[in-house]
Parts: structure tokens; sequence; C-alpha cells
């Protein structure tokens, strides 16, 4: 168990994949953060040693930003398109797609899970 | 696909000299425009425009947030308020 970024306790997986478990670190950062500091592919997050851990911690801390920061980030991202009152903060407010995606249909992810509509009238035949 | 830097932010041409004169006048009136695809420079900030919606010129108090945006995205088109049904479902 190694504790990187705060409270991410990436388990006893490979470094590159164990490293996405941090908010803000995907594919591409893992594979940087590997090369950068010649962890191969294969190693695991129990084998390494103290001073790789530090080493990732730091470079981390250095030149990405993640998780409480980066979620504060986003947030007040989408908090200044909502103050402003342009088109993008009132989709953000009423929970619809923001970039024209269709709401006919679909959209479920934003809109949350189908309501049944009170009254509507079942189709028997 | 965003736009080329190097052509600069689109803004039809009208629009500058409209802002120049009511800032010469002095009086911070409306100034009543179509061009929403127009935008938002940060010779504008400070004035207060009309957009026209399609139906009436919505009232848009330009500040400096403001900057980058088009006209249009203050001044919604559509006007949809929900479904009857909705009203108890719905928080309000």
């Amino acid at each position: 168990m190694a504790r990187i970024a705060g409270v991410n306790i990436p388990s006893n997986k490979r470094v590159l994949i164990s490293l996405r478990y941090i908010y803000g670190i995907g594919p591409t950062k893992a594979r940087d953060i590997c090369t950068t500091l010649n962890i191969g592919d294969d190693k695991r997050v129990n084998h390494l040693s103290d001073d790789e851990i530090g080493k990732i911690r730091e470079l981390i801390d250095k030149d990405f930003r993640v998780e409480g920061d980066l979620r504060r980030e986003v947030a007040m991202n989408i908090k200044r398109l909502v103050d402003l009152g342009c088109y993008r903060g009132l989709r953000h407010r009423k929970g619809l797609p923001v970039r024209g995606q269709r709401t006919h249909t679909n959209a479920r992810t934003r809109k949350g899970k189908a309501v049944a509509i009170a009254g509507k009238k079942k189709v028997t035949k | 696909m965003t736009r080329s830097v190097w052509k600069g932010p689109f803004v039809d041409g009208y629009m500058l000299a409209k802002a120049e004169t009511s800032r010469a006048s002095g009086r911070n009136e409306i100034i009543k425009i179509w061009s929403r695809r127009s935008t938002i420079l940060p010779q504008f900030v400070g004035l207060t425009f009309g957009v026209y919606n399609g139906r009436k010129f919505l009232p848009v108090q330009v500040n400096e947030n403001m900057v980058g945006h088009k006209f249009g995205e203050f001044s919604p088109t559509r006007s949809f308020t929900g479904h009857s049904a909705d009203k108890k479902a719905k928080r309000g």
C-alpha cells in the first residue's frame, strides 16, 4: 500500500495501472510518469522502493493538478458559467447536455434515470 | 475546431462603430443589436446591449468575465418552462 497525492492508495497492481486511481491521472499521464522515472511496465506498486514512491509523489506535486485541486478547478469553471448567465451556464443549472446534444431521447447521463410520466395513458390493443 | 488565432475574434464590423458612438455620447442607453454571432470584445465592457432573440431585445450588461463569449449566449431563444406533470416531480 502506498499513499500518493493524498488519499489515494493504489493496490498491488502494476504502477501504470494503479496511478490511474488518482483523479486527474489517466493513461497518458501515467505513462509519462513511468517513462520519466524509468519504471518498467511490469513493475508492481508493492515492489517500489520508498525512494521511487517519493519521486512519484514529487513529480505529481510539481507537474500535475490532481484530486482536490483539480476537482475545485472544474467546479469553479462550471460556477463561472452559471454565474455569468450564459447559455452553457443555463444548461448546467438545468442539468441538461451543454454541448448541443439532442434531448428528445437519450441524454440520460445528464438527466438521470428516466421518470415515468404520471397520468399518461398506456397504449393498449 | 477552434478558430485560428491569426484571424482574430469574429465581430461584425458595425459593432465597433456602434459601441464607439454610444460611448462618445456618454448616455448609457441600450444598443440594439441583431448580431448574436459577434464575439464580446474588451472594448464593449461596461456597455449595455439589447441582444435580439428573435422576439425582443434582451438587455445584456457586459462585464469583463463575458469577454470572449458571443452575444447570443446571453439571450436565450427558447422559453421552455417545463411540462405540466413535472411540477410536483421537480424541485422547482
